[in-house]
């Protein structure tokens, strides 16, 4: 008989719920959601940051939570997919790629609706990105600025072009 | 109207921009563990020792499998899935344990913990032309022949008022769909349940039975949404044998997720490939003879033969022919289909050379195309079902510009922006593939149509919902549709583009079979259903060359002090049949032309000669195109008619789009540049040291 493997309690705000979870301290934010909150609609494609799979908000902010151990999301409130908006009430970013067949397996989708929705807000508030000619207009992004801004999100089934129409058009 | 063609929205298409639409490993059974596959450090070896019970001593590790003591399977004619029966290591990366774990955490701390000894060899990994291990082998890929030749070659080549003779390489290139493979795997009462991201489960559960000597009816596989494959989950890949023997061992469920790192080993990629052409042509522009040599490689413990000059046998008229396929047995992991296999290497070949011989003989790229267009196929002899090759050609020309094009490479500036474009032409083979379905009235006025087919991104269920709504005369809304499990009709796999063409037949048939029962028929309460097979269909088709077609334009721009390479324009224009869905099939044609971008200018597998591996084995080494590499791409299709194909007309799109589309993009960057690159990718350092300062 193994002895038990060390867990630590860990309060998670996810979609407005509070989750008292009982969790291996090495757990990251994306497996909690996963393997522990029933929460599938984030998606693991690479677990090192390199793909934006798995993309939710953190304080409003886009993060990778393969990047993030759960414990460090303490005291945070964490936006999934499933917290953006559901079959009854959509969320405008996810109306467009509905719209504009913005995806096509759909497992790199979440990741890309999740960093469109941070994406948009970081522009709002002026962020600029290295594509950015004029440091002191907030206007409505071009696709020059999508494209750029949307590159942490890989789409192997290539839905890029679909993508950007989407975004922009819920920009305009 | 038809609901043929209509722009439908995706079924699942709610669930998936939702999150509510679950993949395999997402899945999570009560009570079950997690396992982590142990890769080979060493290629080419053997293994000598195995320090299992130091795992085992493990707070939460609930066993370790190794060849010592892993079940004996039964061989299911895939060298890849014997997996834990030999302590032979084939290649670096292959597994050589299986850790099972409480947690995830616990399973891969364990996995890295496991010590193994191995005893090793001399690594031979490097595929050159010139291996002395290439052989010929029986056939390639798909059944097609090695060796093909007509006419004589050589004497063609020694009258040509024209020759090209060079060699073209493409890398290892890896499919890398977005969702690793994985499976959850569960055994009860002699039954086993498999969650697993397949393209085709009916196949998976044939392997399955003969690999666990269990009968298939006791298997069911569930596929119902799938992360995107391009191949790589077109038959079962280690994943699946490893979380079914360990699920069967421990008495539980067992889930087990290939990390990305793992993909580049165990999930198949596409071989490197070197395809020598030789063009001979009179002084019309006419081909006199064409030959395609090419090789690739294997690995030593399956045979995978990459069809790479099977499309150079289709393409132009020229009365002296000959193509060859060679390929080297080498200490790698076996390499398997990607997104057009054969037709993405040799095309990129042949269409680099003919855009070569276009400028030595100061003939328009597209003009010699059209000049060498066959009137039946030109290896065979058979009729063309249909092809409309030229029309792709004169109609994308007309709607990129191309007419006026100077033919100069290297003279047109923007700025500090060399500019230049390019064209290629594209096809790929309309196959067909035996299916079943089953179509049922309700009593409620709606309709179920039911069938094992995968939909990996392709828009599969909506576009079999419309097929049946279609042959019904009734609304798409009142079609449900079941796909993704293998307890439904049994159904090819989603390959060879031959998805749709396969499954609407059978469902198109099992339709129209529902509508006679129901002529004279009342529907009872439970239902009243017709079943059909299309086996019988497709043996009796008449034999003639089945082929969609495509060309690509594409205008690229190369930064004067980097070598940097933008597309910065491109447009498809394909001839594949009845489109079923034109809002999805556009997607599909964007998605493989999105594919070529990233194999021209991106993807490139590097292979450590030292260690056997490929070294970039992850999506931060291995690139593959991002959002800020792919151009606004546009897709224009000609309203095709073909009615030899299959009674939904459509010839299959899902990898035609990735078929000459690198071509294109070369010719594009050597009309900027003047520099002709022949090995992709093609990258900054193959041009950099050719540009001219910038004025
Ligand atoms: S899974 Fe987190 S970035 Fe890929
Ligand atoms: S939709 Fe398949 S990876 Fe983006």
């Amino acid at each position: 008989m193994t002895p038990p493997v060390t867990t630590q309690r860990v309060d998670l705000e996810v979609n407005g719920v509070q989750h008292a979870c009982d969790l291996d301290p090495r757990t990251t934010l994306l497996d909690a959601l996963r393997e522990h909150l029933d929460l599938t609609g984030s998606k693991k494609g690479c677990d090192h940051g390199q793909c934006g799979a798995c993309t939710v908000l953190v304080d409003g902010r886009r993060t990778n939570s393969c990047l993030l151990l759960a414990v460090a999301a303490e005291g945070s409130t964490v936006t999934t997919i499933e917290g953006l908006g559901g079959p009854d009430l959509p969320h405008p970013v996810q109306e467009a790629f509905l719209e504009h067949d913005a995806y096509q397996c759909g497992y790199c989708t979440p990741g890309q609706i999740c960093s469109a929705v941070g994406m948009l807000d970081e522009a709002a508030q002026g962020w600029p990105s290295v594509v950015t000619d004029d440091l002191t207009d907030a206007g409505e992004l071009g696709t020059d600025e999508i494209r750029e801004r949307m590159s942490g999100n890989i789409c192997r089934c290539g839905a890029y072009v679909n993508i950007v129409t989407a975004i922009a058009a819920v920009d305009a | 109207m038809s609901a043929l063609g209509a722009p439908l929205r995706r079924l699942e298409g709610t669930a998936k921009v939702t999150g509510a639409a679950r993949y395999s490993f997402e899945h999570t059974p009560d009570g079950c563990v997690y396992a982590w596959p142990v890769q080979s450090t060493a290629a080419m070896s053997r293994i000598i020792a195995i320090d299992v019970d130091a795992v085992l001593a493990m707070p939460g590790v609930v066993d370790v499998i190794t060849a010592d003591d892993a079940e004996r399977l039964e061989d299911a004619d895939d060298g890849e899935l014997m997996v834990l029966q030999s302590s032979n290591v084939a290649y670096r990366g292959q597994v050589v344990a299986l850790v099972v774990a409480e947690s995830l955490e616990t399973a891969r701390e364990a996995a890295t913990r496991l010590r193994v000894d191995y005893q090793t060899g001399d690594v031979d990994a490097v595929l050159e032309p010139g291996h002395p291990k290439l052989y010929a082998p029986d056939e390639v890929n798909a059944g097609f022949p090695t060796d093909t030749s007509v006419g004589d070659i050589d004497q063609a080549l020694a009258q040509a008022h024209a020759v090209v003779d060079h060699t073209y390489s493409t890398p290892a290139q890896f499919n890398s769909p977005m969702e690793p493979h994985a499976t959850v795997a569960t055994w009860s009462d002699g039954r086993l349940d498999v969650f697993e991201s397949s393209q085709g489960s009916s196949s998976t559960v044939q392997i399955l039975s003969t690999l666990f000597g269990i009968p298939a009816a006791d298997i069911t596989v569930d596929s119902q949404h799938v992360g995107g494959g391009f191949g790589a989950k077109g038959s079962p890949r280690p994943n699946v044998v490893l979380a079914v023997m360990a699920a069967r061992r421990v008495g539980r469920p067992v889930k087990l997720a290939y990390t990305r790192q793992m993909m580049f080993a165990l999930a198949g990629y596409r071989t490197p490939t070197f395809s020598r052409i030789r063009l001979a042509a009179g002084e019309d522009g006419r081909l006199l003879g064409l030959a395609h040599d090419a090789i690739s490689q294997t690995s030593t413990i399956e045979e995978f033969t990459e069809q790479t000059a099977e499309s150079s046998r289709h393409m132009y008229a020229a009365p002296h022919r000959s193509t060859s396929h060679r390929v080297a047995a080498l200490d790698v992991p076996t390499p398997r289909w990607m997104r057009a296999p054969g037709e993405m290497p040799g095309m990129f070949a042949l269409e680099s050379a003919i855009d070569e011989l276009a400028h030595e003989m100061g003939i328009d790229p597209v003009e010699l195309r059209v000049l060498n267009e066959p009137a039946s196929d030109p290896e065979s002899g058979k009729d063309f079902s249909s092809r409309h090759l030229v029309d792709c050609l004169r109609r994308g020309a007309a709607a990129f510009g191309w007419e006026g094009r100077d033919p100069a490479p290297g003279v047109r500036r923007d700025g500090r922006w060399l500019v230049g474009t390019g064209v290629a032409s594209a096809l790929y083979p309309a196959m067909v593939m035996p299916s079943s379905a089953r179509v049922t009235a309700r009593r409620d006025g709606d309709y179920l149509v039911e069938i094992n087919a995968a939909d990996i991104g392709t828009g599969a269920r909506t576009v079999l919902a419309q097929v049946t709504a279609d042959r019904l005369g009734v609304d798409v809304d009142r079609v449900d549709i079941r796909i993704g499990v293998s307890s439904l009709p049994q159904a090819s796999i989603a390959g060879g583009s031959a998805g749709t063409a396969s499954w609407g037949w059978a469902v198109s048939k099992a339709s129209l079979a529902l509508v006679d029962r129901l002529k004279d028929e009342a529907v009872p309460d439970d239902g009243l259903s017709a079943e059909a097979d299309t086996a019988d269909d497709i043996e009796a088709m008449a034999d003639v060359d089945r082929h969609a077609y495509g060309a690509h334009f594409a205008e690229v721009r190369v930064d004067l002090d980097s070598g940097e390479i933008a597309v910065s324009r491109m447009l498809g224009v394909f001839a594949a049949g009845r489109i079923l869905n034109s809002r999805t099939a556009r997607s599909q044609f964007i998605g493989g032309m999105t594919m070529g971008v990233s194999g021209a200018l991106h993807e490139h597998g590097v292979m450590d000669a030292v260690h056997g591996d490929y070294a970039n084995h992850d999506l931060a080494t291995y690139h593959v195109a991002a959002c800020a590499d792919v151009p606004d791409i546009r897709v224009e299709w000609l309203d095709e008619h073909d009615d030899q194909l299959n009674p939904v007309g459509g010839k299959g799109i899902g990898e035609i789009g990735n078929v000459g589309a690198a071509a294109a993009v070369a010719n594009a960057v050597w009309h900027a540049t003047g520099v002709r690159v022949r090995d992709l990718p093609i990258q900054p350092d193959a041009l950099v040291r050719h540009l001219p300062m910038r004025g």
